[in-house]
């Protein structure tokens, strides 16, 4: 019984066209690179780069034992004591940033203003000879420290990477095939057999859809192992999220596809469509940035819409109710160029 | 004749005044053609000449301008689903998946037709069971043509389209791919092929089609063709004038050529680039006329050739070009 099953499988024209698909990706090391191992590696890079460290302590100087004693109760600041020709010469080496010379009224901070940091130790070191003076605050203030997860770098950047990794792998991933096989003459010899045509197209998704499974749970389980990135909304909410993104992507790549007869031709029209979402649909920085008058453009675009709602399931733990709006962009951006890309597609 | 009728008995392809343009070219200009069941129909022509738009258009790849295209009585228009399951196509530089095996590019084919020949037929068929595991980028051109004639013959179709299918490959494996079609005569397919190997069509083909600009020229069985020659066999000789006699004058090579033509046997004369190309009947009594003419003229041979007609003789006599020139 199940062989008869397994046989009808090995018969239909949509599973061998599927399966095909499939085994091409796999033999493709380059594409197996791109898809699989690019993104973890480019998460890895950034999550390196922008890991929390514990706030710096600033070196700084000061000319009496009693006022280094102050500064160092102060917290934030490591002070030596140094006389003042040798502060100057500190601070103009960078050793330290501030040098406070006592003086007989007072205190007398020397530093560089246009340097961070000397603002700073200037704001610290006033606070802290204040406090030891006597100095007594009016409005009681507490500090409560962020370093929660949710609220990192990373949580905000895996979201985009994500994104622009399935909006890359659904675009060159059909754009070139398609192309390839028209150059190749391969399309043609297709529609010469009773290949029914929306078969093959339909192949392309259905072994996108498979691969996504793979390339999203590894690429997802990689940020939650390695950076512990949070995932504040349903699961399988996010899931739908990721379909409706890769389909989205690849009707676009089909619709980029569906008239370049040359490899330079799709390459081109591949990244025309693909350069605007790189640099405005918010993967590395928050598209909110970008000036008002565009902003109505940049949430039109389907990368925008895919990260947004991404970012809501998986750092607000919004539900797809509360983010309508993107997924209908989303919707449209698979209805309409896949419509389109099938009205004008050419198949020989 | 009815519908029906004219489906089991009828000709397996009938075109009918068919006209295509590209946009600065009339690539087909008015073509009728005839193809019987189970024979082996050759059209033949040098590049450009059309061959590949007819095809396709057969094929129902192209549409054509004007004109009609039945194939089993049944035209594009309305029975393309039925006449792709019945026909099989190879087409002229089709590359298949580098990265796939033999056996999985013939079994995604086979998938798409509701009946056919099994894998293993196929793969017997056109003999690749020792290239059944290998990636087609690892295949020569042969195996790939044979690959490419698997795909076309997996739903077992009546009427086999073949365009240049031994273009780019080596004589042998030219004459194993011409094995492999004579066998698919044998089972009683109906074949159509394009080429421009005349060779090629005066062994496989039972009747041919000779094309030029998008016309017919000439239609009949090979041995029919040659025949139109008006004779057996095809004399080339170019002459050098002997040393010690003097300079040539116009009116010397003229005189010659009438000569030639005098010649009992020879049936006709052309002239190319210095070469007089002659088709004689009877070259053992022929021949030693012209030494003899030579002789008596003071002239020397620089070449002299003979072979039997063949349909490039039958190409160049039509239209005064030689098949592969451009």
């Amino acid at each position: 019984m199940s062989n008869g099953w397994a046989q009808s499988l090995h018969r239909s024209s949509l599973f061998q066209l599927t399966w095909t698909r499939f085994r091409l990706i796999l033999r493709e090391p380059e594409a197996i690179f791109w898809i699989f191992i690019f993104p973890i590696l480019l998460a890895a890079g950034l999550g390196i780069a922008f890991r929390n460290r514990p706030a710096d302590v600033l070196p700084v100087g000061a000319t009496t034992a009693q006022m280094a004693q102050a500064l160092n109760a102060g917290g934030g600041l490591r002070t030596a004591v140094v006389n003042e020709a040798e502060g100057v010469h500190q601070l103009a080496t960078g050793a330290i940033v501030l040098l406070a010379v006592g003086e007989p009224q007072g205190v007398r901070y020397e530093y560089d203003d246009t340097n961070p940091d000397g603002r700073a130790a200037r704001l610290l070191a006033d606070r802290a000879l204040e406090v030891a003076a006597g100095r007594r605050d009016p409005l009681p203030a507490a500090d409560r420290l962020v370093h929660e997860t949710g609220s990192r770098y990373i949580d905000f950047v895996i979201p985009g990477l994500l994104g622009m990794n399935l909006m890359g792998s659904a675009m060159w991933g059909l754009g070139f095939s398609i192309v390839e096989a028209r150059q190749k003459k391969l399309l043609k010899r297709m529609v010469a057999s009773p290949m029914p045509r929306w078969q093959y197209l339909l192949s392309f998704l259905l072994s996108r859809l498979t691969m996504l499974v793979i390339e999203v749970a590894v690429f997802l389980s990689f940020a939650r192992v390695a950076f512990g990135v949070p995932f504040r909304g349903s699961l399988w909410q996010l899931g739908v999220l990721c379909v409706l993104t890769s389909l989205a992507f690849s009707a676009l790549g089909l619709l980029v596809a569906s008239r370049a007869r040359t490899m330079e031709a799709v390459s081109g029209l591949m990244n025309l469509a693909m350069l605007p979402m790189w640099i405005l649909s918010g993967v590395f920085f928050s598209a909110a940035r970008f000036p008002a008058v565009v902003q109505p453009f940049v949430r039109a675009l389907p990368l925008t819409a895919a990260i947004d709602a991404m970012r809501g399931n998986m750092l607000q733990g919004l539900g797809l109710g509360q983010m309508l709006g993107p997924v209908a962009i989303l919707l449209a951006w698979f209805v309409v160029p896949f419509g389109v890309s099938l009205k004008i597609f050419r198949w020989r | 004749m009815s519908m029906a009728e004219k489906e089991q008995s009828g000709p397996a392809l009938r075109i009918e005044g068919l006209r295509k343009a590209f946009s600065d070219v009339q690539a087909v200009d008015g073509l009728d053609l005839e193809v019987r069941r189970g024979e082996c129909f050759g059209l033949l022509g040098p590049n450009g000449a059309g061959k590949t738009t007819t095809i396709e258009i057969c094929e129902g790849l192209l549409e054509p301008d004007a004109g009609t295209v039945e194939l089993f009585g049944l035209d594009w228009k309305r029975y393309a689903g039925e006449l792709r399951q019945r026909i099989g196509i190879q087409l002229q530089e089709t590359q298949f998946p580098d990265k796939l095996t033999v056996e999985e590019t013939i079994r995604l084919f086979r998938s798409f037709y509701s009946r056919g020949l099994e894998q293993e037929e196929l793969i017997g068929l056109m003999q690749l069971e020792e290239k059944r595991s290998s990636r087609v980028g690892g295949l020569s051109g042969g195996q790939k043509q044979r690959l490419a004639m698997a795909t076309a013959l997996a739903g077992d179709p009546e009427l086999v389209f073949l365009d240049e299918p031994t273009t780019g490959l080596d004589p042998q494996a030219r004459r194993h791919l011409w094995e492999l079609v004579e066998g698919l005569k044998r089972a009683g397919r109906t074949i159509i092929l394009t080429t421009h190997y005349m060779e090629e069509a005066e062994r496989l083909c039972d009747r041919v089609a000779i094309m030029d600009h998008g016309r017919e020229i000439a239609l009949g069985s090979p041995v029919q063709l040659i025949e139109m020659m008006g004779g057996e066999e095809i004399v080339e000789l170019g002459t050098a004038r002997a040393a010690n006699a003097g300079t040539a004058r116009a009116a010397d090579a003229e005189e010659f050529v009438e000569k030639l033509k005098a010649i009992e046997g020879v049936r006709e004369h052309t002239e190319a680039e210095g070469t007089h190309r002659l088709a004689v009947s009877g070259l053992h009594s022929v021949a030693p006329r012209i030494f003899a003419l030579l002789e008596a003229e003071g002239l020397h041979l620089s070449e002299f050739r003979t072979h039997s007609a063949t349909l490039e003789d039958v190409f160049v006599r039509l239209t005064g070009r030689n098949l592969r020139d451009e």
